[in-house]
């Protein structure tokens, strides 16, 4: 098995054991890479589609940053794709065009990217087991995501565009569609296309925590695992108990625009210059179905990064994890408190105010734990030999760039402060720190981290460095202007702001902001061109080219199917670097205890 | 001696973090990229909650990245020959510490928070409606009660995104929606409370000075939310009684009731 340097499961033995010397190709080729049940195939699936889909967001975001920056100016290139007025962009189409890009990038990158991705390539590797708990269900768990590109995807060809009412899909807009040009079809898809990314997320999620419960490695305890493998938990426990809700509300907002159930349509409105139905129904009461799956969610798309970011830390400073535990409950107490904070989204949308009281007591408290965190990463790097890696840059930038989100947050939680600032483009700021510098910058520290382990080759780190110097470079150009654009009060998602008096002088800084997000978008042609050579000539990586820790190091690069060629014991926690006493600077989860002795002299 | 370079390099890149994000936050009030002008009574209290919860924001920021930008540059490989790495798996002291503090200073903040955020949304004024707002798609429907302060009475005055607000005495505004949410905005007041078709919102304030600003709508409202733009004048008592007359007058004298039908 160890031979194997096919990324997927070589032996089919395994499926046809008969000595069928010849089976058919096709069905070889298909049950091998496409209805794959090997997780890391299902890994790699859910990384290339998300990767695939990450570059449509970003390309609209740019069609976006560009409508903000010079308003109803023919758009380049793109312009003459959907020209209806000479390549100008009509404002409905703007609407359109945030309303997907925050579309793609949450339920289609974000979250598939760290659940689906990582957590299919990582969880067994990491764990010590051979496979998932239920291969079937995470073959599944890839093919539903189809109907959902697809559904996404031909939303923009129908009558009325894509949804153009925001991501938040706030009725009564969703509702009724003569209300935006968007809420036909295009609505009615998108519903359907995020009801197949929850099924796609709970069948993921209900094969994670059992994986982790029952399928750890002799010797893997819950405290021995790696804060990757926690954070994965805990994101598949929010996900079980997030999801039903907004997939419940999903289908009421369905019925309203279906057959006029009314759930959030108030009686007596006129839309259109037409009276509504029957009504009866609350909007506000989407808001609260919608935020109580859509705030945990934001934990969702954060904590798998913060713990990948943990492990790759530790393996580059060559220093164990400072407050293992610490971390373990921060990333515990930031999902408890994550599903009573979900009102901070509402505090001037007509709930009570004495609720937003609460609300913003529960949601500074929620601060703590990512504090918390964020000390101990510094902890963690302190005292070590920090190795510049290009995965390392990417982490300690996640770090930096978090400790920005984080405190812009608690503006927004003040609740008078965000009366002010609610809706601007501080909030923009704040959740692309969070989301973007976080996040996106953790996943490409894990997959310049784990990218040997994926594909038996090393990525080129000089080409990584230069990606992560210009993404680093652009993306404050890009999003920290956006904080004094909020202070201003600039709303966001309006066409064209600059016949404000109040905004009118904010041109030339949207029009910095978006040289800076072409220039980012641009520089991302480094990373794709260094992934796919890497995968074909990079340098060979052994089984351990970062000297790391964790078990999916003692596997083949790239692991065969079963992963292991011996069952893996594990004998300590995955942070043993630098331990005194022992020769190598690292002490693998699988290396043999050592001596009594020098144990004991420590 | 080259390595040291590389750590030279990546550890200034994320010491510019901090000094350039306070050199954008240092420059951009006097370039006017930044709060506008204030002319609302609680805004000051607002502000100032701003300014509190960025001083103490920034001091955090500017110490958690200059230490990050610290231990890089000191704990580079290349600067560390031949000494391991510490072994060390945490500080038990530490970490009540940095959990005790922000614990504290989070929950100041929060019961801080308080009194501003009741005054602005919880201690309502007690009086009648100066004016009832209705928004729609994608204009700013207004309603003056008129004489007998009474809305939904013959005298009532009707008017469209042009709002007039007397200065230095309370304003209370109905504010209602025919069709989707919206969201009325007043960024000289510091105002922000969304329109929800079915619910009747009261919102208050205090203008301290006399002026035209903008009413922006700040919920996603469909396609024209953008240009969804009204105008606020604070003006004497006087001037605003002079002007509700004449607008009074105006409306008597083209016809009956335009928008009688109107919710």
């Amino acid at each position: 098995m160890s031979t194997v340097t096919h990324p997927g499961p070589g032996d089919t033995t395994t499926v046809a054991p008969a000595g069928s010397a010849k089976p058919r190709p096709i069905a070889e080729f298909l049950s091998t890479y496409v209805f794959s049940k090997d997780h890391k195939v299902i890994g790699l699936q859910f990384l290339f589609s998300t990767l695939v889909w990450f570059l449509i967001g970003g390309l609209l975001a740019l069609a976006v940053r560009w409508q903000v920056a010079w308003p109803w100016s023919d758009v380049p290139v793109l312009g003459k794709l959907f020209a209806q007025e000479g390549g100008q962009m009509s404002p409905e189409f703007y609407t359109m065009l945030f309303t997907m890009h925050a579309t793609v990038m949450i339920f289609l990158v974000i979250i598939p990217i760290l659940a689906g991705a990582f957590g299919n390539f990582l969880i067994p590797l990491m764990i010590g087991a051979d496979d998932m708990a239920f291969p079937t269900l995470n073959m599944l768990s890839y093919w539903f995501m189809w109907p959902a590109f697809l559904a996404f995807g031909a939303s923009f060809f129908v009558e009325g565009g894509a949804a153009s009412s925001g991501w938040t899909s706030y009725p009564p807009l969703t509702t009724n569609p003569a209300a935006s040009p968007g809420s036909g079809m295009g609505q009615t898809l998108w519903l359907i296309g995020l009801t197949f990314v929850g099924v796609s997320s709970m069948l993921g999620s209900v094969n994670y925590m059992t994986t982790i419960i029952l399928m750890r490695a002799p010797g893997m305890t819950m405290f021995r695992l790696p804060m990757t493998i926690w954070a994965m938990f805990i994101t598949a426990l929010l996900q079980a108990f997030a999801l039903p809700v907004l997939t419940a509300a999903g289908f009421m907002q369905l019925f309203d625009r279906s057959i006029g159930t009314g759930f959030f349509s108030p009686e007596g409105s006129i839309i259109n210059n037409e009276m509504t139905g029957a009504g009866g129904g609350q909007p506000l009461l989407w808001q609260h179905l919608f935020w109580f799956y859509s705030h945990p969610a934001v934990y969702i798309m954060i904590l798998p990064a913060m713990g990948m970011v943990s492990d790759i830390m530790t393996c580059f400073a060559r220093k164990p994890l400072f407050g293992y535990r610490p971390m373990i409950y921060s990333v515990a107490g930031i999902a408890g408190l994550g599903f009573i904070v979900w009102g901070h989204h509402m505090f001037i949308s007509g709930m009570n105010p004495a609720l937003g009281m609460t609300f913003m007591v529960s949601t500074m408290m929620i601060a703590l734990p990512s504090a918390v965190k964020t000390f101990n990463w510094l902890g963690t790097l302190w005292g070590g030999r920090i190795q510049f890696t290009t995965a390392m840059l990417f982490s300690i930038s996640f770090v930096s760039m978090f400790i920005i989100g984080g405190l812009s947050g608690i503006f927004m939680a003040a609740t008078p402060v965000d009366i002010f600032i609610h809706d601007t483009y501080f909030i923009v700021a704040h959740f692309h720190y969070v989301l973007f510098a976080g996040t996106a910058m953790g996943v490409w520290a894990g997959i310049y981290f784990w990218f040997p382990k994926m594909f038996g080759r090393t990525m080129n780190e000089f080409w990584g460095k230069v990606h992560f110097f210009l993404t680093f470079i652009f993306l404050n150009g890009t999003f920290f202007t956006m904080h004094i654009l909020g202070a201003v009060g600039f709303p966001r998602r309006l066409a064209d702001a600059y016949h404000y008096e109040t905004f009118h002088h904010l041109q030339p800084m949207n029009a910095f902001m978006t040289y800076c997000a072409i220039g980012m978008v641009a520089c991302q042609v480094i990373f794709a061109a260094n992934f796919f050579w890497s995968m074909f000539y990079g340098p060979r990586a052994g089984r351990n080219p970062w000297n790391a820790n964790g078990l999916e190091w003692t596997a083949p690069s790239p692991p065969g199917h079963g992963n292991f060629d011996v069952q893996p014991i594990v004998y300590r926690g995955p942070y043993e670097y630098s331990v005194p006493g022992c020769e190598k600077d690292h002490l693998m989860q699988t290396d043999p205890p050592l001596e009594t002795a020098v144990a004991a002299a420590h | 001696m080259r390595n040291r370079l590389a750590g030279l390099f990546w550890s200034l890149l994320f010491l510019a973090v901090p000094v350039l994000g306070v050199a954008v936050f240092a420059v951009a009030p006097s370039i006017d990229v930044w709060l506008p002008k204030d002319v609302s009574a609680h805004g000051k209290e607002i502000d100032s909650l701003f300014y509190f919860i960025l001083a103490l924001t920034g001091v955090v920021f500017i110490v958690t990245e200059m230490l990050l930008f610290w231990f890089i540059w000191k704990y580079d490989v290349a600067a560390r020959g031949e000494e391991k790495a510490t072994y060390i798996h945490g500080s038990h002291t530490l970490e009540v510490i940095w959990t005790i503090i922000p614990a504290v200073v989070m929950l100041f903040l929060a019961i801080y928070q308080m009194n501003a955020w009741a005054d602005v949304k919880m201690r309502r004024p007690v009086m009648k409606p100066t004016v009832e707002v209705v928004a729609r798609q994608f204009e700013w429907r207004l309603r003056y009660p008129g004489p007998d302060e009474e809305l939904g009475t013959p005298d009532d005055l009707f008017l469209v995104n042009d709002l007039h607000v007397p200065v230095d005495e309370d304003v209370l505004v109905q504010l209602k929606s025919m069709d989707v949410l919206h969201s009325f905005f007043l960024p000289n007041l510091r105002i922000k409370q969304d329109a929800v078709p079915g619910m009747k919102i009261p919102v208050w304030f205090k203008a301290t000075e006399t002026g035209q600003y903008d009413l922006v709508c700040a919920e996603l409202c469909g396609w024209g939310h953008y240009k969804m733009k009204g105008r606020i004048t604070i003006e004497s008592r006087e001037d605003f009684d002079a002007w509700l007359e004449q607008k009074y007058r105006e409306q008597e004298a083209t016809q009956p009731n335009p928008q009688e039908d109107m919710l």
